[in-house]
């Protein structure tokens, strides 16, 4: 017989960190939906704390965290796990959105009296509770088809909160962006019937001992592959994004683009470095750089030719999707993949974008809320009204333009320093050209404000301070990354060699 | 007599087939509700295949494995809430641009 697993105090947090976010939304729901801002007030704080505390557990002990639920073992049961990689994207997820909560506390709140509107504010920060807790089952999970639960909560409240203005536009890239979603989780759904009628297990720790390189577990991997794809909106399949991300309202979109097409990155991520044994060829990884490289460069340039700020802001989102997948080539080799600058790389380009794109968009709402629009084209004027916001704008645009100091150039670097050492000098041409276009379009951006013009004068009443400082802390610790030291860290390494 | 083809094999068949026409449906067909149509045939053709592997039993050789069951019934319940959210867009699409006044006209 198995020895009887302990839980102990702290594999709870694992629990605590999926199960506070969906209590939240029980509180709101018993609260018949009046006044939704006054539990996240709680919800989120009590969240960032959960988050942190996994981090330094994980940190402090060097080992991965583990929950097993209701001590049954797989295969039978499932499993929860933190390691070091997820520690990370769990308090990268609570601190974006506790910014967006800040940010959202006055725009998505019950109004006084009885006329006023109380569903926007209960659909917003109900279905920012639901995306939550499905994010962090997506970063803690160890079962595939588990994996697809939470991949469907966080599409559901995902295309809710896209659509929550309710205009028709909105409506469609909302209906846009869940066919797309479902087309990638039944495929990767399908890859789930595969690779258990070929083992006979889902648990990625098991799977990790049986796996063989053979057609069917490649056929699987490779469908998983394309329908998480699909969900990151990776060039091809990324036609949904941008009209999803620039209607949605801003503190949603910051949410979306930071961190809502991670979440299946983070899976790619799984499926390759941990599932599959070493491939026979490096042909496959090379593949899914040259679609990133394509996002990166067909992307930027369309986001030079956007009028619109929110647009641009969106197509940016996918060009920098593209970079993550360069680390596919770039982590292989005679090093384990958590030692190489490549896989470092991946991950700071990955937690640096979330922050600067998601201060981008916030940025982004306070303007279109100052002028009433969001057209580059009249921006004239706008820095001398909001100063603070187009500052946070030009600090999130150095990390995506990778320039020092900031989290983007560190990551830029990590990832060039990798490509050349590894002789794969069409990735450094690529990383170097995305950086120019994203100098493009960010400065044309500033260029427009800070020209002189009626902007300055026109338009609703200057945004609270509050507001503005959020987006500036966003954009700053982005800029702090710039700061980490420029080599593999043992953090993101932890719990990855010893795969249980 | 052994038949010619096996359950299993014959029912395999019957969902890469499903698979086929929903992947086709899905990417060829312009209209939103054909979509989803397809999506529902292709998910139909997944959920089968996980009957195949239960039936042919995949973990431990059992004959009718229960757990590619407990991920059916997950797997149509999700679907079944995909497909209501979508026919939700949908309606409130068709809502939005039959209105007489500003329907369709509020483009970026």
């Amino acid at each position: 017989m198995m020895p009887v697993p302990v839980n102990d105090a702290a594999s709870l947090l694992l629990v605590l960190a999926v199960l506070l976010p969906i209590l939240g939304l029980c509180a709101m729901l018993g609260l018949r939906g009046l006044h939704p801002e006054r539990v996240a007030r709680v919800a989120v704080p009590l969240g960032v704390a959960l988050a942190v505390a996994v981090l330094v557990e994980v940190w402090t002990g060097g080992q991965a965290l583990h929950y097993t639920l209701g001590d049954w073992e797989p295969p039978l049961g499932l499993r929860l796990r933190a390691d070091g990689l997820s520690a990370v994207m769990l308090v990268l997820s609570a601190v974006i959105i506790l910014a967006a909560a800040l940010f959202s506390q006055r725009q998505f709140r019950t109004p006084e009296g009885i006329a006023g509107d109380t569903r926007a504010p209960f659909t917003f920060w109900s279905m920012l509770m639901a995306m939550w807790s499905a994010l962090n089952l997506v970063f803690l999970g160890e079962d595939l088809f588990n994996f697809f639960v939470a991949l469907e909560l966080l599409t559901f409240s995902a295309v809710t909160l896209v659509c929550l203005d309710g205009r028709t536009a909105t409506l469609h890239a909302a209906l846009r962006y869940l066919l797309f979603a479902l087309l990638g989780s039944v495929l990767y759904l399908l890859g789930v019937a595969l690779i258990y009628g070929r083992y006979g297990v889902l648990d990625i720790g098991l799977l990790h001992e049986l796996v063989q390189a053979d057609p069917v577990t490649l056929a699987a991997v490779a469908m998983m592959t394309v329908g998480l794809m699909a969900k990151a909106s990776l060039f091809p399949l990324h036609l949904w994004l941008p009209p999803a991300h620039a209607g949605a309202p801003p503190a949603a979109s910051a949410v979306l683009s930071a961190l809502v097409v991670k979440a299946p990155f983070f899976l790619i991520l799984r499926l390759w470095f941990d599932l599959l044994p070493p491939l026979p060829s490096p042909l496959a990884g090379q593949l899914l750089a040259a679609l990133g490289a394509g996002a990166i460069l067909l992307c930027s340039l369309v986001a030079l030719r956007q009028a619109r700020l929110k647009l641009l802001i969106a197509y940016s989102t996918v060009a920098q999707i593209g970079y993550l997948f360069l680390m596919f080539p770039l982590a292989a080799g005679p090093l384990a993949f958590w030692e190489t600058i490549g896989w470092t790389g991946g991950v700071l380009q990955l937690v640096s974008h979330a922050f600067a794109k998601a201060a981008m968009f916030l940025a982004a709402g306070l303007i279109a809320e100052t002028l009433g629009h969001d057209r580059i084209g009249e921006f004239a004027g706008l820095a001398r009204r909001l100063p603070v916001a187009v500052a946070a704008f030009a600090l999130a645009g150095l990390s995506l333009m990778g320039l020092p100091p900031s989290g983007g150039f560190n990551a830029k670097l990590l990832l060039l320093s990798a490509a050349a050492a590894s002789g794969q000098w069409w990735i450094a041409a690529v990383i170097l050209a995305g950086g120019m276009l994203a100098a493009g379009y960010v400065f044309r951006v500033l260029g427009a404000a800070m020209a002189d013009g009626p902007a300055g004068e026109a338009g609703g009443p200057p945004s609270p301070l509050a507001r503005q400082l959020v987006v500036l802390a966003l954009a700053l610790v982005a800029v702090a990354l710039g700061f980490v030291p420029l080599q593999p860290f043992a953090l993101l390494g932890i719990g990855r060699e010893v795969l249980p | 007599m052994t038949p010619l083809v096996s359950a299993a094999t014959l029912f395999g068949l019957c969902a890469s087939g499903m698979v086929g026409i929903g992947l086709y449906g899905l990417i060829v067909l312009p209209d939103a509700l054909r979509k989803l149509l397809a999506f529902n045939i292709l998910g139909s053709g997944v959920f089968i295949l996980f009957g195949v592997i239960g039936r042919r039993g995949a973990a431990a050789g059992l004959d009718g494995d229960p757990v590619p069951q407990a991920i059916v019934i997950t797997g149509i319940v999700v679907a079944f809430s995909a497909t209501a959210l979508a026919a939700t867009l949908l309606l409130k699409i068709s809502d939005a641009e039959n209105e007489p006044e500003d329907g369709g006209k509020d483009e970026p």
